[in-house]
């Protein structure tokens, strides 16, 4: 029992940093109508500005944190205004291709400034602390906190705002939108800052679990769209159970078969709700 | 000395520029005629390599094989497996949008990597498959690597004769117009799902063909030199700078893209010891750089696609004989 708990406890931390990335995949899926492959990478693009923060201008972790996830909304608007707002009247297909570039322009970017070994944020390990035989580190508290805060912060926007409304008309008929008069571009723009943000938390709370590398994020790529794709494309709600799904399976499959083989988890259960009900858990869209 | 330097490394760039020709090739087939987005180049390449590395290898008490069969039947095994593989990710994905298939391919490289890592009993895990024959081993020296440029170079034209005859049959066509409008083939009565899953599965043959070729080419593969990104990246690449669609884009991008690699590596090479690994980074950030400027000034590539003419009439049934 308690190793059951202790499992369940792995795989909802996973689930946590896997969400805040499968939501902004969802809310791109939605709005642009394509398959972002920079994603993981700029998860790993927040993970390292946060370190900056801490270890070149030793600040505390959470102004570290701050600087992060603003860094990466603005670098992620960024690389929509030079490239991807060019490339949007071709076709999304193109942009999936021109985001596969990007991904590797980020990581090679990060290589070239942090170089390619593993880095952590602080010195000292913390203690976990046991609880009934139950280990338990401090940053789980951070990481499945901050990602509730986030989401709860989403929920609101999504609901309550005039933006937040004009984003999931946009995402259930684009054109709708469009003649009804809502300013499409500023809605995109909107949309990279959510997923900038919540993709740099996502690595921020990854490298505080484990540690930073040039490639932590495009490692949990296929977990992220498998939990977007789960979900349902298009549905963030969606996006955070099946992130939570994904991630729990993964940590259980220990159980069963090598640790190694996690992503393959991820990917069979993409590939079983792709046969069995390719709309996701909640009804999504399919592309 | 100086010459045969020269000599052996002109046969040493011929010979991978002709297997990333091959790859570039495959994809072609899968992007350039129908417009699927294949992401695990790497995979379909690695398990050509490791087939035909294990079934022409000599015994060995590390790993499964090696059967020391005949380069040809490793060829041919290599293009099945590869096939089969292709045939797997193609079932599932391929009745969707290509952004499915283009996730499902970075599951199976990230798997097919994975599997070559740890399934020791088969692959020797990350201590590799070393002394993989060459035909025409036993010559020695250059004579031996030419002999084996002369092969690839053999392949590469039978692949680009094959791809040729394909883009001018109504096979193709179909493809083609499966890439333009969907709903359309699907409307006159054309089983979308076979032509799409026929052009996959062809396309990662030749990917297996290719990865086959490097095996013996280099005489040891190891899971390290199957990076699922870059492997994958740079035949994109070597695809859309030629001009996707084009065939002899596809084997003119090959080689421009190889050489820019290899040369920008040995002037890096020069450089101090612990700016190599920035120096290589920097390489393939401007590697995606140049893949951004190409689709955003040139999209269709040096070459770019020219469909055949469309036959009326019968005339081009006279022209064809």
């Amino acid at each position: 029992m308690v190793h059951f708990v202790q499992i369940l406890l792995y795989g909802i931390v996973l689930g946590s940093v896997i969400a805040l990335g499968a939501i902004g995949v969802s809310l791109i899926f939605g709005i642009l109508r394509f398959a972002h492959f920079a994603h993981g990478d700029l998860m790993t693009l927040g993970a390292y500005l946060a370190l900056a923060g801490v270890s070149g201008l030793s600040l505390p972790m959470f102004f570290a944190f701050l600087i992060g996830i603003a860094g990466t909304a603005a670098i992620s608007v960024g690389i929509d205004r030079v490239l991807y707002r060019q490339l949007r009247r071709v076709s999304p297909i193109i942009l999936l291709i021109s985001s596969l570039g990007v991904a590797l322009m980020v990581r090679s970017s990060i290589q070239m400034i942090w170089g390619p070994d593993n880095k952590i944020y602080s010195g000292g390990v913390t203690m976990p602390w046991v609880v009934e035989g139950i280990r338990i580190k401090p940053e789980w508290i951070y990481i499945v906190g901050g990602a509730v805060v986030l989401m709860v912060l989403l929920h609101l926007f999504l609901q309550r705002t005039r933006l937040g409304k004009a984003m999931r008309a946009m995402s259930d008929n684009a054109d709708l939108a469009r003649v009804s008069g809502i300013d499409t571009e500023k809605v995109i723009i909107w949309t990279w800052i959510i997923a900038g943000v919540l993709a740099a938390a996502a690595g921020i709370f990854l490298g505080l679990d484990t540690r930073l590398h040039p490639i932590m994020g495009w490692k949990l790529l296929l977990p992220v769209f498998a939990a977007a794709i789960f979900g349902g494309i298009g549905k963030p709600y969606g996006a955070i159970a099946g992130a939570l799904v994904i991630g729990i399976a993964q940590e259980f499959s220990t159980l069963f078969i090598s640790p190694a083989y996690k992503p393959a988890v991820a990917f069979g259960l993409m590939v079983a709700i792709l046969v069995w009900r390719p709309t996701g858990l909640f009804s999504g869209k399919v592309l | 000395m100086e010459f045969s330097g020269l000599i052996s490394y002109l046969v040493f760039f011929l010979s991978m520029a002709g297997i990333y020709g091959i790859l570039a090739l495959g994809l072609n087939m899968q992007w350039g005629y129908t417009g699927q987005i294949n992401i695990g180049v790497a995979a379909f390449f690695a398990v050509g390599a490791y087939t035909a590395a294990i079934v022409t290898t000599s015994p060995s008490p590390d790993y499964l094989g090696g059967f020391g069969l005949p380069f040809v039947v490793g060829l041919v095994l290599a293009m099945l497996v590869a096939g089969v593989l292709a045939l797997f990710v193609g079932l599932v994905t391929l009745k969707l949008r290509s952004d499915y298939l283009a996730i499902a391919t970075i599951g199976i490289a990230e798997i097919v990597r994975l599997f070559l890592k740890n399934e020791d009993w088969l692959t020797n895990g990350v201590r590799g498959i070393p002394a993989i024959p060459r035909p025409f081993g036993n010559l020695g020296g250059v004579d031996d690597s030419v002999a084996f440029l002369l092969i690839v170079l053999l392949m590469v034209a039978g692949v680009y004769w094959t791809m040729q005859r394909m883009f001018r049959s109504p096979w193709a066509r179909v493809l083609r117009a499966i890439r333009a409008d969907e709903d359309a083939v699907m409307a006159s009565g054309k089983n979308v799902l076979r032509f799409r899953t026929e052009a996959f599965v062809i396309g990662s043959m030749f990917m297996g063909l290719g990865g086959a070729l490097y095996a013996h080419f280099t005489g040891f593969i190891s899971p390290e030199a199957f990076d699922p990104m870059f492997g994958t990246f740079v035949v994109w690449v070597m695809l859309i700078a030629g001009g996707s669609g084009n065939n002899r884009g596809a084997l003119l991008g090959a080689v421009v893209i190889w050489a820019v690699w290899t040369m920008t590596e040995s002037l890096t090479s020069m450089l101090p010891g612990d700016l190599v690994t920035q120096a290589s980074a920097l390489r393939v950030f401007l590697i995606g750089l140049l893949l951004e400027i190409i689709l955003l000034t040139r999209p269709q590539g040096m070459l770019r696609e020219r469909p055949p003419r469309p036959i009326d009439d019968g005339a081009g049934e006279r022209q064809a004989r």
